[in-house]
């Protein structure tokens, strides 16, 4: 079960109307290593993983959640009542035509979300590598929006999540660490 | 450690047929938690408001990336 806080994991601010922005940061809502997969891959692993590790997987996957919240705020501002002009010249004529300015699960080339983009090998040690290389996937992705972004406020809100990712990266290598721990042993190697 | 970064460069092959004009360096990221292992005990925090502004409580941490047409203001620049 859940609790939500009508609030934002941190205030989204954008400087303004940029449908080109959107675009690149559809990938992080829709897109194989975005925060959707991300939260999906997460809390779906948890069934199959040792007790010591579960809670940590609880924790992260619902924060993915709220950063999925943060991306859709973003996307939304930054296409909000932009002129289907606009989306023309931002390339998201396409967008437009099948669904107005709804957001949609997709990534930044318009492939749909898939559930393969999600792994869940029932190994523990397999299972929390992909998700420490998920991580590192989604900081890259989030440094190569920055780099496309010229909005500073925006580009704020990025960084807060690209730091997001570097502490998750940690705690998913701890739990690894956690469970290959010889510390409860006699130690004759 | 001197000259710790977090950031890496790297100097790829530069081809006389090259079309586009050649980048010369190439950096990547490496930041701080590839490096720590088991966060070990007692390390230096933030404040509350500057730990949910930063998005990590622990100084170690905290590496904010910069784009190019951003000034960089971070540690690690």
């Amino acid at each position: 079960m859940w609790i939500y806080e009508k609030k934002l994991q941190y205030p989204v601010k954008v400087r303004e109307c940029n449908p080109r922005l959107a675009k690149y940061l559809i990938e992080q809502y829709g897109g194989a290593d975005g925060e959707l997969a991300a939260a999906l891959r997460y809390l779906n692993q948890r069934y199959t993983i040792p007790d010591k590790v579960i809670g940590l997987l609880t924790d992260i996957g619902t924060e993915e959640f709220a950063h999925l919240e943060m991306i859709a705020t973003m996307i939304y501002k930054l296409t909000k009542d932009a002129t289907p002009e606009q989306l023309k010249a931002a390339g998201i004529e396409d967008h437009y035509v099948n669904h107005d300015n709804a957001l949609f699960y997709q990534n930044a080339a318009g492939v749909p979300f898939t559930a393969s983009y999600i792994q869940a090998k029932g190994d523990p040690i397999a299972d929390l590598y992909e998700d420490i290389a998920a991580e590192e996937k989604a900081r890259a992705t989030y440094q190569w929006i920055i780099d496309m972004s010229d909005d500073p406020d925006l580009n704020d809100g990025l960084r807060f999540l690209r730091e997001r990712e570097i502490v998750h990266s940690q705690r998913f290598r701890e739990a690894v660490e956690l469970l290959k721990d010889e510390r409860d042993r006699k130690k004759i190697f | 450690m001197k000259n710790f970064t977090h950031k890496k460069t790297y100097h790829p092959y530069i081809s006389p047929l090259d079309p586009c004009p050649p980048i010369r360096t190439k950096t990547y990221s490496t930041p701080p938690h590839l490096y720590m292992g088991f966060q070990p005990e007692n390390l230096e925090q933030f404040n509350p408001r500057e730990a949910l502004q930063a998005g990590t409580l622990w100084k170690a941490f905290y590496d904010p990336y910069y784009g190019p047409k951003e000034k960089g203001r971070g540690p690690n620049e």
